[in-house]
Parts: structure tokens; sequence; C-alpha cells
């Protein structure tokens, strides 16, 4: 699947209808679980998602990150990594 | 089923993260290419509402995440919407895989607020003619209406079509009809030459020609689509040289759970001949997934004979599919006989020349799924 453009850090971006993300207790990890689908996320992966998708752009969603991660060059991984859920049909972007 | 591309490449890490299960076996349809046992009248006594509340809490315990409801037909049983909330509210994805006969709107609408999210319909043609000619009885515009109520609740859907060689001339017709029921996802799912399929093989099975057109009406389809639709399309095993990756490997993350309790790792491997598998009456379903000798039969590769024994493909397709093995060379054990390094091949080349040498036109009769038709049970 192609997205229609590539995302720019002042968009907000919220989790696809259908998909549902979760800590699940005996995987020890977030999950993303859609039709027919099962995604097991990595630490990194899941705390993008969850940032990303909870605030009002994927700017502010990598502040918090910068923040929790004591970093402040998280930006084109965040984006990188973003872009690639994007091509998934993981996430859309809001209107 | 799973699907192609769906991120199951994935180490359950022991777990059976799929848990499927066939509420009945009873049909109202008559599909002559249907996946369930040919002596499916053996198998009555269905597992209630309780048994099945039972064993999707233990599912959940083993770390199973994605559940279908199937049959059969899983709209007979009058419990599926209490099964569904169930199931939702211990943290289930819940999909259902229905024909839509007996799906009508009011039931949709309950099923939707138990907490179902998915809804797998299948289509056989894109006429009613047709369609009755393969299903036994006159439901396609039943199937059409039911389709817009699903897309109406909402819910997201894959359109299901078993590929054979009355339909596959109608791929681009069927995609057309996908994208105006504006459905997620369609899959044409070439049939799997299994129990009533392999019984009817001769007549189902479509030509190579057929083959390489269809994919080609896929392909234009999914340019000019692009987003709008996802098709599967599922190749069919016999015109391939390498065998499917079955079930991601035996008891690796699939348990199916057949209407009367026995527990299998994939739907069809109660037609392997020598295998006791258990039953949920009897185990619980932690034992069963981690102990029991039916589970442990084919995990790993430490069963493997040559070819695969010394293959450097065998993490990638597990040596195949252990029914098929059986069903073709007598030996679930065997190397999948699609496979090109199997000395078997043979048998799988005959078959698709077969197909493409024989006149269509003084064909046998397909055998319809019917108890009817249904082989005795074998012994009882
Ligand atoms: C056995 S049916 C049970 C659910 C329901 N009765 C139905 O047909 O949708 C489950 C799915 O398997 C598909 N199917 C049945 N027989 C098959 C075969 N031999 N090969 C591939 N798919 C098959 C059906 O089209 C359906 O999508
Ligand atoms: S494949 Fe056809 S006959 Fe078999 S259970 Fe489904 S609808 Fe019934
Ligand atoms: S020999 Fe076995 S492991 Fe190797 S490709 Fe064939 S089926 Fe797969």
């Amino acid at each position: 699947m192609k997205p229609e453009r590539h995302l720019s850090p002042s968009d907000a971006v919220e989790l696809a209808p259908s998909f549902h993300f979760r800590w699940e207790e005996p995987q020890k990890a977030h999950v993303l679980l859609y039709p027919e689908g099962i995604v097991k996320l990595s630490e990194t992966a899941a705390a993008i998602l969850e940032t990303c998708t909870g605030n009002p752009s994927i700017a502010q969603g990598t502040c918090e990150l910068q923040d929790r991660y004591g970093r402040s060059d998280l930006g084109a991984s965040v984006l990188e990594f973003l872009e690639l859920a994007h091509a998934k049909g993981w996430i859309r972007v809001k209107s | 089923m799973p699907k192609d591309g769906s991120g199951l490449s994935l180490d359950g890490l022991g777990m059976p993260l799929w848990l499927v299960v066939e509420l009945t076996y009873k049909c109202p349809l008559q599909c002559p290419w249907c996946s369930n046992p040919v002596d499916f009248n053996k198998y009555r006594n269905e597992l209630s509402t309780e048994q099945w509340k039972s064993v999707l809490a233990e599912g959940r315990r083993l770390g199973s995440l994605q559940l279908g409801f199937t049959g059969g037909e899983p709209m007979l049983r009058k419990d599926l919407e209490e099964l569904v909330a169930y199931a939702d509210k211990i943290g289930y994805y819940t999909n259902l895989i229905t024909s839509g006969v007996g799906l009508t709107p009011e039931r949709l609408k309950a099923l939707k607020k138990a907490g179902l999210k998915q809804v797998q319909l299948s289509i056989q043609a894109c006429d009613s003619e047709l369609n009755e000619k393969l299903v036994g009885l006159d439901v396609f515009d039943h199937k059409i209406a039911i389709a817009r109520a699903i897309k109406a609740e909402g819910l997201p859907m894959v359109l299901n079509v078993p590929v054979s060689r009355y339909n596959i001339d109608h791929t681009a017709e069927l995609i057309d009809l996908a994208a105006d029921l504006k459905v997620e996802y369609v899959e044409f799912a070439n049939l799997q030459y299994y129990n009533w399929a392999l019984l009817n093989r001769s007549e189902l099975i479509p030509t190579r020609e057929q083959l390489v057109r269809s994919e080609a009406a896929v392909k234009a389809a999914r340019e000019k689509l692009g987003n709008k639709l996802t098709i599967y399309f599922v190749v069919p095993d016999y015109f391939d040289t390498r065998p499917k990756a079955c079930m991601n490997g035996w008891g690796s993350i699939h348990l199916t759970i057949a209407p009367d309790g026995t527990a299998l790792p994939c739907q069809e491997a109660r037609l392997i001949k020598g295998i006791e598998f258990p039953n949920v009456k009897e185990h619980s379903l932690e034992w069963i997934w981690k102990n029991s000798p039916g589970f442990n039969k084919f995990r790993g590769d430490g069963w493997m004979k040559e070819p695969c024994r010394s293959c450097d493909e065998r993490e990638k397709d597990f040596g195949g599919c252990r029914c098929q093995a059986f069903l073709l060379t007598g030996d679930a054990a065997n190397t999948d006989p699609v496979c090109s390094k199997s000395p078997h091949r043979h048998l799988i080349d005959e078959i698709v020349q077969r197909a493409s040498a024989e006149d269509r036109s003084c064909g046998k009769p397909l055998t319809m799924r019917h108890h009817r038709t249904a082989h005795e049970p074998a012994g009882e």
C-alpha cells in the first residue's frame, strides 16, 4: 500500500480504524491487532506510536519522547518509523 | 485465515496466537470444495456454550490474541452473540468467518454490539445462477444484501472467494464487485485440495492458462485501484515449485478447536490417520498445546526426512503441509509433494497436466457437500 503523501512534523496522526494497540502480558510487549493480523512491537516502536498518536502533532509527540529518553535528536528516526507505519496502513493523518 | 503479508512471519514465542473455533460442522450450503471432513456427520456432539467459554479463557491465558469463529456455518449457533461478547470482554480480536446464511441485519447489530471486530464473508460468483450452482442454494442476493449491511455497520470486511475453474475467469468482475461493495479486502483463495475439494479435484482445478489470466487481472486491478482495495491472491500450490509455509509450522502459532472439542494444529489435520488428537473435554488446553503428542509430532525440524532434513529452505516453509504429504504420499512426514525437490513431485505434475488436457465438457458431476453424500462414520 502506498500512502498518498509524505508525513510532516506538523501532521496529527491517529491509529487507523479497526486497529487496536495494547500491552499484552503473556508476550510482555505492546501488540497491534487488526483484521487478520498481529504485530508485536519493539519497545521503541510502541513508544513512538503511543506518543505520536496521543499528541496534537508528530512534533509534539517527538518532544515528549525526547524528554522521556533525554535526547534531542529523535526527529528524523521518529518520522522514518511513522512513514513505515503509514505505508503499512497502521496510522492515518487526522483530517 | 491469516493472509499473506499480514505480519504473520512472526515468532509466536511458542504461543497459540491464532485460535480458530469451529462452532459446528453443520451448514445449509453444499460447497463441493468444503474443507470440513467428508464424514462431518460423525461429529454431532458439539461443545456447549460453557465449554466454549472455558476454551476461550484458557486460550487467552496461553497468549492467544486473534480469534476466528468459523464452521460449518457459525451463524447456526444461537449462542454466537454470547460467545463473541465473552471473547471481546477477555481481550480477543474477534473475527467472524461466514457464508452469510443465517446472518440478518438484527444479528449483525447484536454482534457488533457484542464487540465483533471483523467479518469474512465468502462469495462464490458474481451472479446468482453460478453461485447457486456452486453452493446448492439460491443465496446470492442475500449475500450481497448482507455485505452491504456489514459495511453499513462500519465493520471491516474481507470478501473471500474460493477459486475453482468455475469462477476463476471472473476474477476482474469479482474485483469490481468487491470495489462496489466497498470492502477493505478481497481474498482469492485458490482451493486447497483436502476433504471435499479432493473428492472433486478433477472437476475443480483450473488450468495454468486460467491461472495466468487471473493473476494478470489481479495485477491490473491493483494498479487501477491502488489503496482503495487490498487484493490477496493465494497462489494454488500445485502450480508452484515450493510448498506453502503451512500454518507457519505445525504447533507454532495456530490452534483449532473442532466442533466436538478435538484440538488440532490446523483445520484439516484430523484427516491424517494414525495421530490421536487430544480433546478439550479430557485435557487442559495448556497440556494439549505444550505436551500432547499430537501437537509435538511435527514441531521443529527433528521429524523431517530427506530432502527437507538437509535443505537450507526448511526454516522458510517447514517442509510444507503435513496433510498434503499424507494425502498424496501416504506419509505425513514426507516432504510436501508440491516441492520440486520432492521425489513425489510427478504426482502433482500429472494432476496439473490432466487438468489442462481433459475435455471440460464431459467431466463428471460435482459431488455436493451433503449429509447424503457424506462418508459413513468409519468403525462406529
Ligand atoms: C469452511 S468455511 C466455514 C465458514 C463459512 N461456512 C464459509 O464458507 O464462509 C471457511 C472458509 O474456508 C473457505 N474454504 C472452504 N473450502 C476451502 C478449500 N477447499 N480451499 C480454500 N478455502 C476453502 C471458505 O470459502 C470460507 O471462507
Ligand atoms: S465452505 Fe460452503 S459448505 Fe463448507 S461450511 Fe462454508 S458455506 Fe458451508
Ligand atoms: S525440500 Fe523441504 S524444506 Fe526444502 S524447499 Fe522443499 S519442502 Fe521446503
